[in-house]
């Protein structure tokens, strides 16, 4: 129990939190236009000035794949904790948390679908799935999570859309349009919801397991590749995926938060800290667990590509930015600055946007190593070689994706009820 | 004969009914406006107008004698395991690691016969050094699709656009492939790649009045590829580009009586094709063999194509 009175470092600082909100969106501005470079390369000369190929066929975009639908994931398994498990302290930010999940995984689609060699057939996905394939799986399982999350938020911001209706200009209009004229709050219909919403909530928790779950699979599943083929590979991926997801919320809640300068406001901010910090104390155990095993076990074919991690042309991406900047100073800041949110803001904003180097960490060294020694120099090309760094279309095009994604958040932010409290929801003491 | 005769008639002709009865079914209808890119496109025009391969024209073989080239031997083992029913057929590989001189002619006839654009191979040769200078030795390992009886690609391809055909050899689908390239991360052998959409003729100059230059080489990079007996032309954004390809044997040149692309090329006689299931063919032979191996045995994959040690 602490005090009642905070110290000033312990509220959030309106004046900081504007000028970051300004910064950013001028980054994302700025993300979209340059990103939509990439996107012309792209859908003019498909996937030609593309660096992955025949020999390491998956890039940037597989990982920024798995890297945003993996935030997309962790926020949802968060905004679970409101409206299945009903932890009052997070009921303030449940509807955040299901924006940042909706926009991740359009962000997450938007990525994948860049990467198909046929963009114009991804329906077959739908109508002529092979269920014998963890991948075939995918679309199915993205499609009810789509549909259980945006009828979740729906439900969520129903209530605050209804007061909303009242406003002018857009809002308003965006409020009465997507009311879809039920209107109705009375506290026995908004029991009702929230029961539904628990629903929703437990059938997608197991949901968000088995998706991402299967992300992980589908990298566990190939046998022909020792650094990806094992049990753990899964589980790694659902770790992550809620150690990032509850990173950006924290550094989300903190940014866009409802009442920002209130008490409630920063006890939430330390409250995801400390979640984040024990998860990324798992993380840490899985991954070095998978390291350490690796190399261990001296199996040339699964070493090597750990050695390519550790100490491979890319080593810098494995200890600056991810144990770097995504473990040692994020852990520093959330164990001693735990009470101050511009840190734990900041913990959980390097967690999140470090992950890319996770990901990219899974996908590329699992196929930069030649599975038949010789194919390394028999027959060279575009496409035939074995190391991959991303091309500028690439990367515009993966800036473009976070960009979408970000733009949506944004626009939501701005335009939905989804940092708005209730007066119901204040009456809620804290401890 | 005639067997082959009539199943690859009827499979011809039970198509294009097919194709005119739904036609007329939907004719004048608002589908019909949906099928009209299809009717329109070479790919269906193309189909319609080639016959269906005849038995009679695969090529005369001479009889057997005394001394002949092996590839007579198999064209004529061929023309046997043709009479037979697809899925009697064991299509099968050997190549003789002892006659292979690491000319890497095969790769290129191969490129040449299925028009192979940049980043795409089918059969690559490694190339194996051993001992230590002065006493080194080199030993020259192609590398074809394996065909597995048990293929790890064809399970994950998550829109069934792949499958082991029942004469053996993995099939693509490249109208159905959608290019998620999870097959290839799938291979143990790398023998999937990627068609990127590229072109060997990218940044030649441009010489129209001599016989060299963009124009003259841009004509054969385009002319169609006949994967699994189906014509590809190299148009932009269209199957085959963007999908996944692999060796298949010359499948449009085995139908026809023909042996691989990569069999007939190779200077030392290494490698031999056959059906497998006939016992008195020289692939049968091979492979009984004591000094046989395949490629990773341990994955249990069953690669169909063997080596000679």
């Amino acid at each position: 129990m602490r005090d009642s009175t905070f110290s000033k470092t312990e509220l959030i600082s309106q004046n900081r939190v504007k000028i970051l909100n300004k910064m950013f969106r001028i980054a994302v501005t700025i993300a979209l236009v340059i990103g939509f470079v990439g996107l012309i390369d792209r859908i003019a000369n498909g996937h030609h000035n593309a660096n992955y190929g025949s020999y390491i066929p998956w890039g940037l975009w597989v990982a920024g794949y798995i890297y945003l639908i993996g935030l997309s994931a962790g926020a949802f398994m968060m905004s679970a904790l409101v409206f299945v498990f009903r932890i009052k302290a997070f009921e303030r930010i449940g509807k955040l948390a299901l924006l940042v999940a909706l926009a991740t995984l359009i962000g997450a689609m938007l990525s994948i679908w860049m990467d198909v060699g046929h963009m114009g057939r991804i329906y077959r996905m739908i109508f002529n799935t092979n269920f014998g394939s963890v991948m075939g799986w995918m679309a199915w399982l993205y499609g009810l999570y789509f549909i259980l999350l945006s009828i979740e938020f729906w439900i969520a911001v129903r209530p605050d859309l209804v007061a909303w209706m009242q406003k002018e200009g857009i809002k308003g209009k965006l409020a009465r349009f997507l009311t879809f004229g039920k209107t109705n709050i009375s506290d026995e219909k908004i029991q009702k919801d929230k029961k539904t919403l628990r629903i929703l909530g437990s059938i997608g928790i197991p949901l968000a397991i088995a998706f991402h779950g299967s992300v992980g699979a589908i990298f566990g599943a190939v046998g022909a590749r020792p650094y990806w083929n094992s049990g753990l590979t899964p589980i790694i991926f659902l770790v992550g995926a809620l150690l990032s997801g509850g990173a950006l919320l924290a550094f989300v809640v903190y940014l866009w938060g409802p009442e920002r300068r209130s008490r409630e406001n920063s006890e939430i901010v330390f409250l995801i800290g400390r979640i984040v910090l024990a998860l990324l104390a798992l993380d840490v155990l899985l991954e070095y667990a998978e390291i350490t095993i690796g190399l261990w076990s001296s199996v040339p074919s699964e070493s090597e590509s750990l050695k390519l991690i550790l100490f491979g042309d890319y080593w810098g991406v494995f200890w600056f930015v991810h144990i770097g900047l995504g473990i040692v100073i994020p852990a520093l800041l959330l164990i001693f600055k735990s009470r101050t949110p511009r840190f734990v803001a900041l913990a959980g904003f390097l967690i999140a946007v470090t992950f890319i180097s996770v990901r990219l960490n899974i996908v590329i060294p699992g196929l930069a190593i030649p599975e038949l020694e010789g194919l390394r120099d028999a027959f060279t090309g575009p496409g035939l070689t074995f190391s991959y760094f991303p091309s500028l279309m690439e990367w515009l095009v993966f800036i473009f994706n976070c960009a979408v994604a970000a733009s949506i958040f944004i626009l939501g932010r701005i335009y939905l009820p989804v940092a708005v409290v209730r007066n119901n929801e204040m009456e809620t003491n804290h401890e | 004969m005639p067997e082959l005769k009539n199943e690859l008639d009827t499979t011809k002709k039970v198509k294009v009914t097919d194709r005119n009865d739904f036609l007329k079914k939907v004719g004048g209808g608002i589908f019909a406006s949906l099928l009209l890119p299809a009717i329109f496109s070479n790919k269906f025009t193309t189909a319609l107008a080639k016959a269906a391969p005849e038995i009679d024209n695969l090529p005369n073989i001479p009889p057997k004698q005394d001394g002949e080239d092996v590839l007579v031997r198999m064209m004529r083992d061929l023309k046997r395991a043709l009479k037979k029913p697809l899925e009697q057929r064991k299509w099968s590989m050997v190549i003789d690691l002892r006659k292979c001189v690491g000319c890497h002619s095969c790769t290129i006839s191969c490129i040449a016969e299925n028009k192979l654009p940049p980043g795409v191979v089918y059969r690559p040769v490694m190339t194996e050094e051993i001992g230590e200078y002065p006493n080194v030795r080199e030993r020259f390992i192609p590398r074809p699709c394996m065909q597995c009886d048990e293929p790890p690609c064809t399970g994950v391809c998550p829109v069934n656009a792949t499958w082991k055909r029942v004469d053996g050899i993995v099939e693509i689908d490249y109208e159905k492939c959608i290019g998620c390239r999870y097959c290839i991360t799938a291979c143990p052998y790398s023998a999937r790649t990627f068609d990127s959409g590229r072109y060997y003729n990218e940044d030649t100059p441009e010489n129209t009045s001599a016989y060299v230059g963009k124009e003259l080489a841009e004509n054969y990079e385009i002319k169609p590829a006949y994967d699994y007996g189906k014509e590809w032309p190299r148009e932009e954004d269209d199957s085959p580009i963007g999908n996944a390809r692999k060796c298949h044997f010359c499948l449009h040149r085995i139908e026809n009586g023909l042996l691989p692309g990569c069999v007939i090329s190779c200077i030392g006689r290494a490698t031999f094709f056959g059906d497998a299931n006939d016992k008195e063919i020289l692939v049968a032979e091979l492979i009984g063999q004591p000094n046989v191996m395949r490629l990773k045995e341990e994955m249990g994959t069953q690669p169909k194509v063997y080596y000679l040690l």
